[in-house]
């Protein structure tokens, strides 16, 4: 048998939502684990990632820890798969797009009473947010992209076995939903 | 005075907008045009009187809603007392229009898209208004001020501060010339009025179908359908009513021989129009006119009116009993899509212009899915000059497959702007060397949907044959540059889209964010492949025309003057869309860091 392929996954400005759809390829997960070993991914807890042939990234990019993250995906992975309306198009976290950083920290920080005690927080460790959520794309080159939110465990799972045959992914009627 | 911001849609509002409806029939069909009147007396469309209308037209408000929100030119929110929209094509740049509206922006302390604090004046850009040959322009109220210079627009501020009613302002102003640069068959008629339809009428019905078959009359809306056929066609189809329509919807930017035609040569119009409803049997016309031409409306109403009392419209015309037809001014209020017949019909029924699917098509199932013909402005007078002049002496004129003459609407650069009318087959060095350009680069032929020619293809003619065209002709010396002329167009088309089809709606836009980014300096070679996909993508899956075309200015300016593009790239493989560490720069002034966690390089 063939050398396994190695995949990587993580979530940025996402909520994990497309994650759990992949879960949903169920009991598909171990026929994939003949096929594939895991990289950095929320299955095995693995910090950084190293080189892959396989990454796929959930989320859009809305701060500086993001930015990092991405660019080693981009470093390391052979192909990079934007999965989700959050990855593709900024999503959920992109509706802060229309206002101001500075206002938005302020409303949280300084005009909202109860948190971080009237300053906005600046310890180092904690990763600046743009001005803007971005899509992936627009920050590295993406090959792939699964649109949905989330695209469903069959989706995913199509997609992959499609891409791990050295197939071009289509995604057939029933497996985009427009809704 | 003009309508206040705060105007209440109190006892008299409502009364107004009563007699309105009441006008109007109470008829749904005719919804855009009551919001447009309604726009004009509140300044923008108010929320009170949309529950009345909806209840006076017995339709939800959702769809009053729908439809008003989807023309430019009606406002369901506030907006300033002066509504000021500069007139954004490629030549209005071109004769430095951006700093005009920087200047008046300055002045009346606002900033571009926001209405003034005191509501007074909002100032934004539209589409081209159709005043190329005397641009920079612009609308205010919808009313269009043309040749406008750092002096006038002066005059304009001073004038908003001062709340001078529009009424007042210099007549000068609002004159719209019709530079007639050079004549011909359709410009030099002298035809007296009804001549053409006392000729037709003593042949027939059939035999003015005959006539415009065998003369060879192609659609001079860009097209180029048999105009003989399509009459045909629309007559045999069954139907309880036939209808005629003008499209005078001239939106293609760089075009307005329609507003010189409908200015100078009305009643040819209309008479072709009565003519066509001999053809087709038609008892009701339609001239959809386009908004920005709001001002040719009383004119063009008072020229009907006249050919009413000379018995030209109205029932039995020149005494012959059942030939009933009268004709019908629609105004549009700014889509460009509403150039599209299917989609026009729409909005002559009231509703957003989203275009339908074809076929069925408008001869067979168009207003009220009645058979319909629709025929552009020039289509009408020339089909009425090969009638008066017999088939065969309009077929000598112009090439064996564009018969007769063409009117050319030129702008850009060259010393003489205006209409030009040739015969089909001129070339374009000829226009050029007539409109006097010189070291001209390249030219547009029939708008952004159109053709870019460079230096190397000016011997190509203009026809059916070669180069239709609808009629814009915009020249581009060798100071321009064909990036930023196609990236104009690539914005028109992404403001334009109806966004009914999402190919369309959202291939538009990201062709759009894909040249602003190569614009920006962030692009690289990997864009320029991308803008190649989507061009492919919009081409083979949009639903009408506008999504189809939008990419040709940028395939066509790839292919000649690919350079123009390249030198604005990086030369790695991709790059971020935005600055990264830029983009940190409001948090690292919210949190006051500047350790290197607070900064981001380009690449890793």
């Amino acid at each position: 048998m063939s050398k396994k392929l190695r995949v990587a996954t993580t979530s940025l400005a996402g909520c994990f939502g497309c994650h759990m759809s992949f879960l949903d390829i169920d009991e598909r997960l171990l026929a994939l684990l003949d096929l594939v070993e895991f990289d950095r991914s929320p299955i095995n807890d693995i910090k950084h990632c190293g080189p892959c042939d396989i990454g796929i990234i959930e989320g859009g990019v809305c701060n500086a820890e993001n930015v990092h993250v991405l660019h080693e995906f981009r470093k390391n992975c052979k192909i990079l798969i934007a999965i989700g309306a959050c990855a593709i198009n900024g999503g959920l976290p992109a509706q802060r797009n229309h206002l101001d950083l500075g206002s938005c920290l302020t409303e949280v920080y300084l005009t909202e009473p109860g948190l971080a005690h009237g300053h906005i927080p600046n310890d180092p460790e904690l990763p600046l947010p743009l001005d803007k959520v971005h899509p992936l794309h627009e920050v590295v080159k993406i090959d792939y992209f699964i649109p949905g939110c989330p695209p469903s465990g069959d989706a995913i799972w199509k997609f992959l076995t499609d891409l791990i045959a050295g197939k071009t992914p289509e995604l057939g009627h029933g497996l985009i939903k427009y809704d | 005075m003009l309508p206040d911001n705060d105007t209440q849609f109190d006892a008299s509002g409502q009364a107004w907008l009563d007699q309105l409806t009441a006008r109007h029939r109470n008829d749904a069909s005719r919804l855009l045009q009551i919001l447009r009147e309604m726009q004009e007396r509140f300044g923008h469309i108010p929320q009170d009187a949309i529950s009345r209308l909806a209840e006076r037209l017995g339709i939800p408000r959702a769809r009053i809603e729908s439809v008003a929100s989807f023309y430019s030119f009606l406002h369901l929110k506030p907006q300033g007392e002066y509504r000021v929209l500069f007139s954004d094509n490629i030549t209005d740049r071109m004769l430095g229009n951006q700093a005009l509206l920087e200047q008046m922006c300055q002045l009346l302390w606002l900033q571009p898209g926001k209405v003034s604090e005191d509501g007074l004046v909002s100032i934004n850009t539209t589409s081209c208004t159709g005043m190329c040959d005397q641009g920079p322009a612009l609308l205010i109220n919808g009313r269009a001020i043309t040749r406008l210079s750092h002096q006038r627009v002066q005059e304009i501020a001073q004038l908003i501060r001062n709340r001078t009613p529009m009424s007042d302002w210099p007549a000068d102003f609002f004159h719209v010339g019709d530079n007639i640069r050079r004549g011909g068959l359709l410009l030099d008629n002298k035809l007296a009025y009804g001549e053409v339809l006392h000729t037709a009428l003593a042949a027939g019905a059939q035999s003015i179908i005959d006539t415009v078959k065998a003369s060879g009359l192609r659609g001079r809306g860009g097209a180029g359908f048999p105009t003989g056929l399509k009459w045909e066609s629309c007559r045999k189809a069954q139907g309880s009513d036939h209808y005629v329509v003008c499209n005078a919807d001239e939106g293609e930017p760089g075009t307005f021989k329609d507003r010189v035609l409908l200015t100078r040569q009305a009643d040819l119009v209309f008479e072709g129009m009565t003519l066509c409803a001999l053809a087709v049997g038609a008892k009701q016309g339609f001239l959809y006119l386009r908004g920005e031409y709001r001002y040719l409306l009383e004119p063009l109403r008072a020229v009907l009116q006249r050919r009413r009392d000379s018995n030209l419209l109205g029932e039995s015309i020149l005494g012959k009993s059942g030939f009933d037809f009268d004709i019908d001014i629609h105004l549009g209020a700014g889509a460009y899509i509403c150039g599209e017949e299917s989609a026009l019909i729409e909005s002559l029924e009231g509703k957003r212009g989203v275009p339908r699917n074809r076929p069925p098509f408008p001869v067979t199932h168009g207003y009220m899915q009645q058979p319909t013909a629709v025929d552009n402005v020039e289509t009408f007078c020339q089909a009425a000059l090969a009638v008066q002049m017999g088939a065969d002496k309009y077929r000598a004129i112009g090439t064996e497959k564009s018969s007769g003459s063409k009117l050319i609407s030129v702008s850009g650069d060259c010393a003489y702007p205006g209409i030009y009318e040739y015969p089909f087959g001129v070339s374009i060095r000829e226009i050029l060397q007539d409109c006097g350009a010189v070291n001209t680069r390249a030219v547009q032929v029939s708008g952004p949907s159109g053709v870019c020619v460079p230096e190397s293809e000016f011997g190509r003619k203009l026809g059916f044959e070669d180069l239709p065209t609808a009629g814009a002709f915009m020249v581009f010396d060798d100071s321009r540059d064909l990036f930023e002329v196609a990236r104009n167009f690539v914005h028109f088309f992404a403001h334009e889209s109806c966004g009914f089809c999402t190919p369309c709606r959202v291939g538009t836009s990201m062709l759009k964010q894909t040249m602003d980014k190569i614009a920006n300096g962030h692009g690289t070679q990997y864009d320029l492949n991308e803008v190649e996909n989507l061009d492919r993508v919009l081409q083979t899956s949009s639903h009408c025309g506008l999504g189809r075309t939008a990419c040709n200015p940028v395939l066509h300016t790839l292919k000649h003057f690919r350079p123009a593009y390249e030198n604005k790239l990086k030369s790695l493989m991709f790059s971020p869309a935005f600055d990264l560490d830029g983009s940190l720069a409001r948090a690292r002034q919210m949190t006051g860091r500047d350790d290197a966690g607070a900064h981001l390089k380009e690449t890793e």
